[in-house]
């Protein structure tokens, strides 16, 4: 078993085309840092020094993990993580 | 070069209308590779502001999921500018995520008038494309 991981159509670049990959870790950071040992510049996509990009939309099964716990949110085998842009813009 | 409907057209202008001074925004959905929208999804602006939008990421998820499971794409993705022209903003620019997508801008700056027109965003780089409105598809 491990978690799968949705990738949106602008970061398959980064799995050879791949909508879906898999990964393994206990919490949120520790998935993303196995992500990056396979596909490397993903990470760089998803977190900055602050923690989660704001404009990046990162969802545990049906949660947002901003309301879950970010980063440190726990993850565990059979669970679908799903990364999404946020669609923002706006005339500022 | 954006084929879109006459009805498609207008129910945008009027949810921008409908939604000003605040900025609105949404999603037409359509068959994947198609290029053809076709399902008119208007969005929540978490936001509300009428400088800035951001679609409700909780609507995302639940409109992205529908649209994977229906096979479809957002062919086009819009917003109104409420008081600038209908021109991609370097903020728009920055944000553009779906490089497959037509970006319409629409503007209710003016009461007489609501340009509506098409951009492709690829990389920070904008090309504004042609926008032919149809009765239908045919």
């Amino acid at each position: 078993m491990a978690i799968e991981v949705r990738i949106p159509t602008i970061l398959r670049s980064y799995t050879g085309g791949a909508k879906a990959v898999n990964a393994q870790g206990a919490t949120l950071e520790e998935l993303i840092g196995d992500l990056e040992t396979r596909h490397p510049g993903l990470k760089d996509r998803l977190v900055d020094e602050s923690g989660l990009r704001r404009f990046v939309n990162v969802y545990l099964n049906d949660e947002d993990v901003r309301f879950l716990g970010g980063l440190g949110t726990p993850v565990s085998d059979g669970d679908t993580v799903t990364v999404l842009p946020a669609v923002a813009g706006g005339a500022r | 070069m954006l084929t879109i409907s006459r009805e498609l057209v207008d129910k945008i202008v009027a949810h921008a209308r409908a939604d000003h001074p605040d900025e609105a925004c949404g999603v037409v959905a359509g068959p994947a590779g198609s290029d053809r929208p076709e399902r008119f999804i208007p969005m929540e602006n978490a936001e509300r502001s009428p400088t800035f939008y951001r679609f409700d990421s909780m609507e995302q998820l639940r409109v992205w999921r529908e649209m994977d499971d229906r096979d479809e794409v957002p062919v086009v993705i819009y917003h109104s500018h409420t008081a600038t022209e209908a021109y991609p903003s370097r903020t728009d620019i920055s944000y553009a995520s779906e490089p497959d997508a037509h970006y319409v801008l629409v503007s209710t700056a003016s009461e007489e008038e609501t340009p509506f027109r098409s951009f492709r965003i690829v990389d920070g780089v904008v090309t504004e494309e042609e926008v032919k409105i149809v009765e239908s598809y045919g």
